[in-house]
């Protein structure tokens, strides 16, 4: 048998992905014009706040869940993130309608530029803020990221360029250009979600695991704590900086107030109600979040009242969150096995 | 030639001495038992050696190098490995990933390529995978590789830092009460795989451990401490008949003169 090896005329790996992506983005194109042309306005903005909580959910599990330092004030990343993209956009527009002439290459351009400024900013000031507080062992950086959030609020609250606590609408008086739609939404959260995927299950993940796990013994196998920590914490604001960029050319404009402490527990919640630790847990989460407070709205002023309730039964029937740790495709993987497994033995 | 050599290193907590003033060389590819009874400063002296606690007074040397000040991942990266007397395994990773995690000097691609999963990270996995399965066979833990840290059995457990600490490469290797919780069996297989470790992959061995039969058993070279202080230095046979030692593990008669019947040490069994 294996003299007649078959002869396999694998295509170079790098040629498999880059068709896997073309197909992956024109199904993600046909569906989501499909969507925009089929669907209200308003479930059309469920499904791009789903998304974006997501970004925010995958990104603050990657500290939250898998590093186990705890943040509590991501929505000041998210803040950094859309008041730098929308500023950085209104700057970008004219140079390049200059260049492609105004039409959706240039508005694409000019967006995927300002979402990445954006997450450029948000992460440096990750490691601005994770320098100092992850240096330490133990809940430091709860502490410092606590006061971080509202110290950037405050600051955005008082920056007059940034239209201070009426929020920044940008140069024209149809505010932001609502660049952000369904197919750039699942485009970052699709990237996010392999980036930070990838991420976890390498040996950089598992170092990050070691840490939430046992610190001390993590240093003793030679683990760089301290640096791989500033990594996680810088990476995951990075992730929520783009979550604000598309949050903010949702609307014709972003408030301070859009920010507030709030924002960061409800970051909390998704990877809470996901389960702690899991990379898809995390992404259900987030559409759980968007999904529930959505379809309560007809309730008024019960709705946070039934919120919350809905939130103390899942801890209390299921505490470990929807996935625990584990990982959506892993329990399907197991769950195919089983199932050919039992074919097998019934035929 | 002289692989660890502490040089007068003293430790202090508050008004007690944990370790006052000790100074122990160990010698390449030794077998080295460092025994007295508890709260002799046996494991201080190993979080001053891996950089835990930084000495009050002295010096440690490794390889010619002065590692006091350094940190507890330089230290390791140095080429130190060690266990804990308190099981400190990475609980919720399966065996393997613990192993694994001790694994950078094999780990060589960056953050991007795991990212972009290029063949530099399927590589690096390989790697890193394969080195792990040898040692987890090496110490009979081959059929545990996947099963979580936290369910392994308290023996395999033990074992399992041991795997994890070699899998740094170590040129030395803390071991601290390898044989806690271990019945007979388990306790000599453990010096078997303690032998192999040492003459098989060359790695210099600093044991503390209470189970004598162990440290008689495996130690080239014993040292011993009582109440931060070393009392003696020398082969197992000989420290065993000290009458220093034995009086530190077992009390010390009372001079006729001064006879009395005071509630001192028990050395009455």
């Amino acid at each position: 048998m294996t003299s007649a090896a078959p002869v396999t005329l694998a295509p170079p790996r790098w040629a498999l992905r880059a068709a896997v992506g073309v197909v992956g983005v024109s199904v993600l194109f046909g569906v989501s014009s499909a969507l925009e042309a089929g669907l209200l306005e308003y479930v059309q903005r469920i499904i791009l706040l789903a998304g974006i909580n997501v970004i925010l959910a995958v990104s603050l599990n990657l500290i939250n869940g898998t590093t186990g330092q705890f943040s509590i004030g991501h929505a000041g990343f998210m803040a950094i993130g859309a008041y730098a993209s929308a500023f950085a956009g209104v700057q970008l527009a004219p140079l390049w309608q200059g260049v492609f002439g105004p039409g959706v290459l240039a508005d694409g351009v000019t967006f995927n530029l300002a979402l990445l400024l954006g997450a450029l900013f948000a992460g440096l000031s990750g490691l601005l803020v994770g320098l100092p507080s992850l240096r330490l062992r133990g809940d430091y950086l709860a502490i410092v990221t606590l006061g971080f959030g509202e110290i950037i609020r405050i600051l955005f609250n008082n920056a007059q360029f940034l239209g201070a606590a009426t929020g920044y609408f940008g140069d024209s008086p149809a505010g932001l250009p609502a660049y952000t739609n369904v197919f750039w939404v699942y485009f970052w959260a699709f990237c996010v979600m392999i980036a930070i995927w990838n991420l976890t299950f390498s040996q950089t993940g598992r170092s990050l695991l070691a840490i939430r796990e046992d610190e001390i013994a993590a240093e003793a196998m030679a683990t760089p704590t301290t640096r791989l920590k500033i990594l996680a914490f810088s990476i995951s604001a990075a992730g929520a900086g783009i979550a604000g960029g598309l949050f903010a050319h949702m609307q014709n404009g972003i408030r301070p107030e859009d920010f507030r402490f709030d924002k960061s527990i409800d970051m909390i919640v998704m990877i809470i109600v996901g389960g702690l630790g899991s990379v898809s847990g995390a992404a259900l989460g987030g559409v759980f979040v968007a999904v529930s407070l959505e379809l309560m709205r007809d309730l008024h002023e019960y709705r946070l009242v039934l919120y919350a309730l809905l939130l103390i039964v899942i801890m209390l029937v299921r505490p470990e969150g929807l996935l625990g740790q584990r990982e959506l495709p892993h329990l399907l993987a197991g769950l195919w096995r089983r199932r050919r497994a039992s074919a097998e033995v019934a035929r | 030639m002289r692989l660890l050599e502490l040089d007068g290193v003293s430790k202090i907590f508050g008004g007690l001495h944990a370790v006052r003033s000790v100074s122990i060389g160990v010698e390449k590819g030794e077998i080295f038992g460092l025994i007295g009874p508890n709260g002799a400063g046996k494991t201080t002296l190993f979080n001053v050696i891996t950089g835990v606690y930084r000495a009050d007074g002295g010096r440690v040397m490794f390889d010619g190098r002065n590692i006091s000040g350094s940190s507890p991942a330089q230290i390791a990266a140095a080429g130190i490995g060690r266990t804990f007397q308190n099981i400190r395994l990475f609980r919720s990773m399966t065996a393997e990933q613990n192993v694994m995690v001790a694994g950078h000097r094999l780990h060589r691609a960056g953050l991007l390529s795991a990212i972009f999963r290029n063949q530099g990270h399927a590589e690096d996995e390989a790697r890193l995978l394969g080195r792990a399965k040898e040692l987890l066979e090496a110490l009979g833990l081959a059929k545990h590789a996947g099963d979580l840290a936290s369910s392994l059995p308290y023996g395999s457990q033990r074992r399992l830092e041991i795997a994890r600490a070699l899998m740094l490469s170590p040129q030395l290797l803390l071991l601290d009460e390898p044989a806690a919780g271990m019945n007979s069996q388990e306790a000599r297989d453990l010096e078997t795989q303690i032998r192999w470790l040492a003459r098989e992959l060359g790695v210099t061995v600093v044991l503390v451990e209470h189970n004598m039969s162990v440290v008689m058993s495996v130690c080239d070279r014993v040292h011993v401490l009582d109440h931060g202080e070393s009392i003696a230095d020398g082969p197992p046979s000989v420290v065993k008949q000290d009458p220093k030692v034995l009086a530190a593990y077992l009390g010390q008669e009372i001079e006729p003169a001064s006879a009395a019947p005071s509630a001192s040490a028990g050395s009455t069994e």
